[in-house]
């Protein structure tokens, strides 16, 4: 139990940390862009298989159901509300966590054993804005846009289901999938994942960054970034449903 | 004890402990302006902990750490950085970035810490790369490069800031005869042509000979000499006299 509060209370430091240098200059732009390209253009494949098997597999189930009741009209609809509003965020952000996650705090960690840290600190650059705050931001950016991209292939996945079993012209199924489908149930669902990339840029690093253990803490520092983000970023989606709720009743299906 | 103003790099009554174990028991010694001095001592006598002290990556339990007039051990952020800019460190590994080529290696504090123009970073870089032999391996990553080059370029960002004092840690560490001789003319230059004070920490006695004005030895944390290589071959501790002789 001690141990399980002194990690938030040190979580919770980290984090303060990384919201104060957020402001501070330099603001290490091409840093962030670097890590932007990284996170996001090599995350893209992962996130539009994953997005396209999933909208193929979503549009199979929903049809033997919606058969029964005669209600295939509706499987498009179904199909974007449910991308947009849960599958999409969670599902890209899952992702993430699991391959940047990942990644950032094996990085950070090899980056701590191999002294480059140390290295970095004694040419006066502070290693700290240099390292977590570049890429706590790119995940805060990245997460967003990965976010559409699921959503778009998540609705490509549908319709090539949906064409090969009914022949519904793309017009035809993007016309229903966005019909009573508003703003609110798309903008608020797709920026909450900012909330999850800030989660995962965030611990992701701290356990990279506070690794004090050698070689065989890489690994550790991976495989705790992975489980930590992956359960914080679900817990973190219960509560941000609910805060979406409340200030979008509108949104509620 | 010289005075904190003069010399250096002054360490005063300094003391460092990790758990149970006493690293550093009251270590003092002082090294004037453009000296040389290379710490001896058996493997875990706290040789690499007293550079790390110096250029305050760690804090010292009690004692006080002068460089340039410094206090080191009392500073944080800012300042710390500040009078990091005066200290250059080669650390054993090299420490390179290795997802940067030579080249961004050594322009990282140009840019960061100068207001120099990109064609005077240029200008440096190449000028710094050319010193340690490297010249036409800017543009390589350090995965690419041999155990020597890797030390050399290491060398080349320690000084490419042109620091008063500069901390070496194991520089013939892994390195056949040759290449660490290789070095050791390398800091030799640097001292002899931009007179900078020097604290190496070293197990090539060969090389500090070469290199070092002065010897401190360290055993158990305890500094248990200080004084010209020849002046400690015949010293009353036969530690001393094992460490110091030539092999």
């Amino acid at each position: 139990m001690k141990g399980f509060l002194q990690f938030i209370g040190n979580v919770t430091l980290f984090t303060i940390r990384v919201i104060a240098d957020m402001w501070r200059r330099p603001l290490e732009l091409s840093e962030i862009w670097s890590q932007v390209n990284e996170m996001g253009v090599r995350s893209l494949a992962l996130v539009s298989a994953s997005g396209l098997a999933l909208g193929v597999v979503m549009t199979l189930h929903t049809r033997s159901t919606l058969v029964e009741f005669g209600a295939t009209a509706l499987i498009p609809r179904v199909q974007s509300l449910s991308f947009f509003v849960e599958i999409g965020p969670l599902v890209a952000a899952l992702l993430v966590a699991g391959r940047v996650g990942a990644g950032i705090g094996a990085v950070i960690a090899n980056l701590r054993v191999t002294e480059q840290i140390d290295a970095i600190e004694v040419l006066s650059v502070d290693s700290f804005k240099f390292l977590v705050v570049p890429r706590v931001i790119a995940c805060v950016i990245v997460l967003p846009l990965l976010t559409v991209f699921m959503d778009a292939c998540g609705l490509l996945g549908g319709f090539l289901s949906e064409f090969a079993v009914s022949h519904l012209p793309l017009q035809l199924f993007l016309e229903r999938a966005f019909r009573g489908v508003e703003w609110s149930n798309f903008v608020p669902p797709t920026l909450k994942t900012c909330v999850f990339g800030f989660i995962i840029g965030t611990v992701s690093s701290y356990y990279g960054y506070t690794m004090n253990e050698g070689t065989h803490g890489v690994g550790k520092a991976a495989t705790n970034s992975v489980v930590t983000c992956s359960l914080l970023v679900i817990l973190a989606d219960v509560i941000l449903v609910k805060i979406i709720f409340l200030l979008f009743p509108g949104s509620a299906i | 004890m010289t005075d904190s103003k003069s010399a250096a790099v002054v360490l005063n009554k300094v003391f460092k402990r990790f758990g149970s174990k006493q690293v550093l028991d009251d270590v003092s010694f002082s090294v004037p302006r453009g000296e040389a001095v290379c710490v001896l001592g058996r493997s875990g006598t706290g040789k690499s902990v007293t550079l790390r002290l110096m250029i305050g990556l760690i804090k010292p339990d009690a004692g006080d750490i002068f460089i340039s007039g410094n206090n080191i051990s009392h500073l944080e952020g800012r300042e710390l950085s500040r009078a990091r800019c005066k200290m250059g460190f080669l650390f054993q590994s090299a420490a390179l970035f290795d997802s940067f080529t030579l080249h961004d290696n050594l322009a990282l504090p140009l840019r960061r810490l100068t207001d120099k123009s990109n064609s005077e970073i240029e200008e440096v870089v190449d000028r710094a790369l050319g010193q340690v032999g490297l010249a036409g391996d800017k543009h390589k990553l350090p995965g690419a490069l041999s155990g020597g080059m890797r030390k050399r370029a290491g060398l080349a960002r320690a000084l490419v800031l042109e620091p008063e004092v500069l901390l070496v840690d194991e520089p013939s560490s892994g390195l056949d005869r040759i290449t660490a001789s290789e070095i050791d003319d390398l800091l030799l230059e640097q001292k002899t042509l931009h007179q900078t004070t020097m604290v190496i920490v070293t197990h090539d006695v060969h090389g500090a000979r070469r290199v070092g004005d002065r010897f401190a030895v360290l055993d158990k944390g305890k500094l248990i000499a200080l004084g010209k290589p020849e002046e400690l071959e015949n010293h009353e501790s036969e530690t001393v006299r094992n460490l110091v002789g030539e092999k």
